[in-house]
């Protein structure tokens, strides 16, 4: 049997409409731990207290890829009376030092948001520490940056931490409507769609695939990847373009300097056909200013003309090393480095322009049946179900 | 897909129907463990002992010389780490078109203190004999040459090689002579003893065999080093319970490979005839010699066409076939062997490893010139 409880941080903020945000990251919290067994999941007092009959490793980790959650201790949760509260603490501390036996300093935090209790917050954290020091000698109290903190909340019971994990922050999935994010099998565009999902939207997402130029070993990169991104969401669609005649269309008409933009132009014309298949109200890629030739502000300008829907580009202020950062922490990189070429790698120029005008590549497509390709390469699409993989703790939490 | 033409027999084999009945026996029937003392064991026991002798007939060495391991990478890691451990000297000599499970553990002991020499290779892939004698030392401990190169084919002159460092030898400096032979084994006669070679490697899943199955020829008498501690199976030199099923598999294997011995003429056929068809498309560059090389490997450079796509583009058709070593595909910088060779690293780039087995037909050798032909055009119409 394992207890947390979870800190959310904006949803707090929210007035009328806490409660929607609410009731969604209780259901998402439900959802994400249904595979383990059946949890009691209640609104407490500005946190949710969760109690599931799982291991406390793998639950923690589920709830930590739960969108809407700041943090999140493991907890006991015992009467609110102080003999109930000091054998708590006790057991928690033990349990602590049996896995950090280097620990030499403690301090006992109290935070008391029912008045009701009849000891204030220092008169708790000090009885408590005296407590925990009789039993084990070997520790002394510190108030600044102590090897233990032993967190206590007096709510409408009294709940007892010694860990803090966090969560990854933003609103819970489903307050946010749907996009449909552009995914190439690069580190940037799976960065991109998560922290477009982290503010509660729902994903849809499209690969666009272009065998025998690319191979199915890419192809496989990007459902891993969507895999990924599944672990916090629950699930998505991935749309798996078929884009190799565009591709060899291209390749034959366009010239060499402007065909990754005229390519850029037609992914954002069969992204925007498919959005309303997915009611997405937006597309998402992971453009960046100046990364690449064809993220410059000029060819960004000329890549978003053909389409009308908003364009959201999450990275776009970020730097290399900040994404890549991002991407480890969110767990897409080893698999965006994997050494398949995707359908942008392959084809690009020597000498891309940087600062395209719409006229010149408006006429660089006017040898192009646009619709007539586009049409053909969505007809041979295949929507797949991406769902979330096993999720298994691989370090204590 | 139906019809499909298997062309990368390189980098794997399909396991013959017999290998598969052998290794099911071994799997239901005799699954004792060969070192118990019951009959069940001694069943198991009975399945090594068959195994051991069958591949000792295809080297015409003794069973008791044969130690069986997991495959390829191990035989060469087992030969050179046990070598080094028990060597006076501290010289090592390899070629530059080793696979890299043979530079690698040499690298690691060139790293601990060894000093090693990588003799460079001409244009069609082999080592001059002259160039070993020249780098053999006082202290040189051993030297590594494969029998045939597994990207190009190349056949290396073993027997030359073992007579110089048997003259060498003369002079009372006993140089220890390993053979990585993985993709010579089944295509080309091995014979260790009359070419002076102390340890030759092998691996079952070139040979239709099961993949985790290997062995390493170690002549009689040679003192090596064992990678593992524990019971006292293979002599002591690889211990841990014998992995039976995959030794069954491989004996059956070796079995076949004396049965089908006139295998090598007819790959050798199909093969000339996939070079002269392949030949007719301009701008190619054959990479395999045209004398001296295995019978079941062509590798061609196809200009301007990147070999990785043209690999795509015909397995469109059910055909399959490589861009170098199985073990590289993966790893975008050329070939170490092509580049050693003498081609550009552009050219590296657009070469494709066509590898045979006795099961290949003439007609799939037809299907796959005229595809080939076919794709290369397409694809250089892409070409900008």
């Amino acid at each position: 049997m394992a207890t947390f409880l979870l800190r959310y941080g904006e949803i707090a903020l929210k007035g009328q409409n806490q409660g929607f945000f609410l009731d969604t990251l209780v259901r998402n919290v439900h959802r994400a731990l249904a595979p383990l067994g059946r949890p009691s999941v209640e609104a407490v007092f500005g946190r949710i207290l969760v109690t599931i009959d799982a291991a406390p490793d793998d639950a923690a980790e589920r709830l930590r890829r739960v969108f809407g959650i700041v943090s999140l201790s493991a907890v006991d949760a015992v009467p609110l009376e102080l003999d109930a509260l000091t054998a708590a603490v006790i057991r928690r501390t033990g349990a602590w030092l049996a896995r950090r036996p280097e620990t030499l300093t403690f301090k006992v935090d109290t935070r008391r948001a029912d008045k009701a209790f009849p000891h204030s917050s220092m008169e708790v954290s000090s009885q408590i520490g005296g407590a925990v020091q009789r039993a084990f000698p070997q520790l002394r109290a510190r108030m600044r940056n102590p090897d233990l903190t032993i967190r206590i909340e007096l709510r409408d019971r009294a709940y007892v931490a010694t860990d803090v994990l966090s969560g990854p922050g933003g609103l819970p999935t489903g307050t946010g409507g749907r996009v449909l994010a552009l995914i190439s099998g690069g580190i940037d565009s799976p960065v991109a769609a998560w922290l477009t999902a982290r503010r509660g939207a729902r994903l849809a997402a499209a690969h666009f695939h272009s065998f025998p130029f690319t191979s199915d070993r890419a192809k496989e990169k990007v459902l891993d990847l969507c895999r990924v991104l599944a672990s916090y969401t629950g699930g998505l669609p991935l749309w798996i373009v078929h884009f190799t005649e565009i591709q060899r269309a291209i390749q034959r008409a366009v010239p060499d300097a402007l065909r990754v933009l005229v390519m850029r132009r037609m992914m954002m014309r069969i992204a925007a056909a498919l959005a309303p298949r997915e009611q997405a109200l937006a597309l998402v890629t992971g453009e960046s200013i100046g990364q690449v030739a064809s993220q410059t502000l000029e060819a960004i300008a000329v890549i978003n003309e053909p389409v009308s829907l908003p364009v959201l580009r999450p990275l776009i202020g970020a730097d290399k090393t900040e994404i890549v950062a991002r991407a480890e922490a969110i767990g897409t990189y080893p698999i965006s480095i994997r050494p398949y070429d995707d359908c942008c790698s392959l084809f690009v120029p020597a000498h891309p322009r940087t600062q395209p005008t719409s006229a010149e590549v408006e006429a660089a497509e006017a040898g192009l049946d646009l619709d007539a390709l586009a049409a053909e390469a969505l007809e041979r699409s295949e929507r797949l179900d991406i769902r979330a993989p096993e999720i298994v703790a691989v370090t204590p939490a | 897909m139906s019809g499909e033409i298997y062309l990368d027999n390189a980098a794997t084999t399909a396991p013959d129907p017999a290998v598969v009945q052998a290794m099911l026996r071994a799997l239901t029937e005799e699954y004792g463990n060969p070192s118990s003392l019951h009959r069940k064991g001694l069943g198991a026991e009975r399945l090594v002992t068959s195994a051991r002798e069958a591949v000792a007939r295809t080297l015409g060495v003794s069973p008791e010389e044969i130690v069986f391991t997991s495959g390829g990478t191990e035989s060469n890691a087992l030969a050179l780490r046990g070598i080094a451990a028990r060597a006076r000297g501290r010289h090592l000599v390899t070629t530059a078109i080793e696979h890299s499970s043979v530079l690698t553990p040499l690298q690691r002991l060139a790293a601990g203190g060894f000093e090693l020499t990588v003799l460079p290779v001409d244009r069609s892939g082999r080592v001059s004999p002259d160039a070993v004698a020249g780098a053999l030392r006082p202290d040189t401990a051993l030297v590594s040459v494969m029998a045939v190169n597994n990207e190009i084919g190349t056949i290396q002159p073993l027997a030359e090689i073992g007579a110089l460092l048997r003259r060498h030898a003369a002079g009372g400096r006993v140089v220890i002579f390993h053979v990585d032979a993985v993709q010579a084994w089944g295509k080309i006669a091995l014979r260790p003893r009359e070419w002076l070679v102390d340890l030759m490697s092998l691996s079952g899943h070139k040979v239709h065999g099961p993949k985790g199955s290997g062995a390493l020829y170690v002549r009689r008498g040679l003192d090596l080093a064992p990678l593992l501690g524990g019971g006292g199976q293979e002599r002591g030199v690889r211990p841990g319970t014998e992995n039976v099923p995959g030794i069954a598999g491989l004996g059956a294997a070796a079995r076949l490979i004396v049965e089908h011995g006139d295998a090598a003429d007819r790959m050798r056929a199909l093969r000339d005839r996939l070079r002269a068809g392949l030949a007719g498309i301009a701008d190619v560059r054959v990479n395999t010699p045209d004398e001296g090389a295995a019978p079941h490997i062509l590798n061609v450079s196809f200009a301007g066409v990147r070999g990785e796509t043209l690999l795509h583009r015909l397995e469109m058709d059910g055909i399959y076939t490589s861009t170098g070593s199985a073990c590289h595909a993966h790893d975008p910088t050329p070939s170490h062997v092509l580049l050693a060779i003498g081609l550009t690293p552009e050219l590296a780039g657009s070469s494709l490893r066509f590898s045979l087995s006795r099961a290949t037909t003439p007609e799939q050798i037809d299907t796959a010139i005229a595809a080939v032909t076919r794709a290369v055009a397409d694809l250089r119409t892409l070409v900008p």
